[in-house]
């Protein structure tokens, strides 16, 4: 039959233009929420830089300052891990890499301490559940991250740590570095340690008055540092998570477009084929009549 | 602009809540409120929940709800970190009151421990912000 082949091939092209839409359509949120992330990213900056910046000066001037979030203890038992990922997939190799550089690490480092993981996201949560390496999760947080989510998380690591209950945590998450490119990154958080003052920021020779110590301010900052470090990782997260998702659904929209030419080829071909033989019938056919 | 005027900034995590020349600032620093007028020393100051007060060029006094944090002052700019900071006229009056009473009540059954210590710290941020409001 002639007409049936090329039937196929006309319902096949239509479902692969569905997708495609569908990707394109996803191509342009994704790209929408990552301006948005970007923004609140930006909006951070400020609070982040000048908390950094302060806790280094008081960690310069408070050297002899003991505080339970920056001992470090001799014998680590336990590692904890905060995974950083995204709720949701189609997001190309995003969360993979997060959680390939998280075993990677969880391989290398500790020996035979015992690692667990915070994951931050439903694909991290999942993925270590099912390993049973799972301690606490977060998740659907959505995809506007607040401070107070952030905290929370903070909360959680502040406690197992000063309980002893973990003896390291290292947090992992993607930095965005541009919508093609998110690097996976892992930062130690605790035994917490003090940015170091970069070069070019105030001089610290300036006399300030501290009120009422510059120690007991530091330790009144420590929490909030950890808690603007995770926030920190949690918007770069976010906007990796979108940048990868823009090039991922790219990616498919670009992939459906080929499929729909060479479909089209083929259906063309097929059409051809059908026209060809029934010429070759008909001609066959007044060929046997004349005889 | 009047000349005895300096910068105050309010900072949190998710925005910079005010940025304004003001000419009288009240914080509520950790061992007691701090005034600071301009040409301060520069100062680093922790401060405790409550309520951040200014007064403009034009005299009028308005008032900031914080949740703690720090405040450095240098060059005649004041800059308030706070976790959280709110207006005193965008609070919402009905919720805070809700949240004290949650916090007063979780409070009465007397249970030691972690939870004890966030409802002292949840009480004293909705008076905080019932002060800004008033």
């Amino acid at each position: 039959m002639a007409g049936a082949g090329v039937r196929e091939f006309k319902r096949r092209i239509r479902s692969v233009a569905n997708t495609q839409q569908i990707t394109k359509a996803m191509k342009m949120v994704a790209a929408a929420r990552l301006r948005r992330a970007q923004e609140k990213a930006e909006a951070s900056r400020p609070y982040n830089e000048t908390l950094q910046g302060t806790v280094a000066r008081l960690s310069a001037v408070a050297l002899d300052v003991k505080h339970p979030l920056l001992e470090k203890r001799d014998e680590i038992k336990k590692i904890g891990y905060i995974v950083v990922t995204a709720d949701r997939g189609l997001c190309g190799a995003y969360n993979t890499n997060i959680i390939k550089m998280a075993n990677q690490s969880m391989e290398d480092i500790g020996g035979a301490a015992k690692k667990t993981v915070i994951a931050v996201g439903r694909k991290a949560s999942d993925f270590y559940k099912k390993r049973g390496l799972l301690a606490a999760d977060f998740i659907n947080l959505g995809d506007n991250i607040s401070y107070v989510d952030a905290r929370a998380v903070a909360q959680y690591v502040i406690e197992a740590y000063e309980t002893k209950e973990l003896d390291e945590v290292f947090l992992v998450y993607a930095k965005f570095i541009n919508v093609l490119r998110q690097a996976p990154t892992l930062t130690k958080v605790f035994p917490l340690e003090p940015p170091e003052e970069s070069e070019g920021s105030a001089p610290h020779f300036i006399d300030y008055i501290y009120e009422p110590s510059a120690e007991a301010i530091l330790v009144s900052l420590l929490p909030r540092y950890v808690g603007s470090l995770i926030y920190n990782s949690m918007l770069e997260g976010k906007a990796s998570e979108f940048g990868a998702k823009m090039t991922a659904m790219g990616n498919a929209t670009e992939n459906a477009g080929e499929l729909i030419g060479s479909l089209n080829l083929a259906m063309n071909k097929a059409r051809q084929a059908a026209i060809t033989d029934e010429i070759l019938d008909i001609v066959g056919g007044a060929e046997a009549l004349k005889k | 602009m009047a000349d005895n005027t300096f910068m105050l900034e309010v900072v949190t995590p998710e925005d910079i809540l005010l940025k304004e020349e003001i000419q009288f600032l009240v914080v509520p620093g950790s061992e007691g409120e701090l005034g600071i007028l301009k040409n301060h020393a520069p100062i680093v100051a922790s401060l405790k929940i409550g309520v951040l007060k200014y007064k403009m060029p034009d005299e009028t006094v308005q008032k900031v709800a914080v949740s703690g944090g720090f405040m450095e002052v240098i060059d005649n700019v004041a800059r308030v970190l706070a976790e959280t900071a709110e207006h005193g006229a965008s609070v919402d009056v009905l919720r805070a009151k809700a949240a004290r009473e949650r916090a007063e009540k979780r409070l009465a059954q007397r249970v030691e421990g972690i939870n004890n210590e966030r409802a002292k710290l949840a009480l004293q941020r909705a008076i905080a912000r019932i002060k800004a409001a008033s």
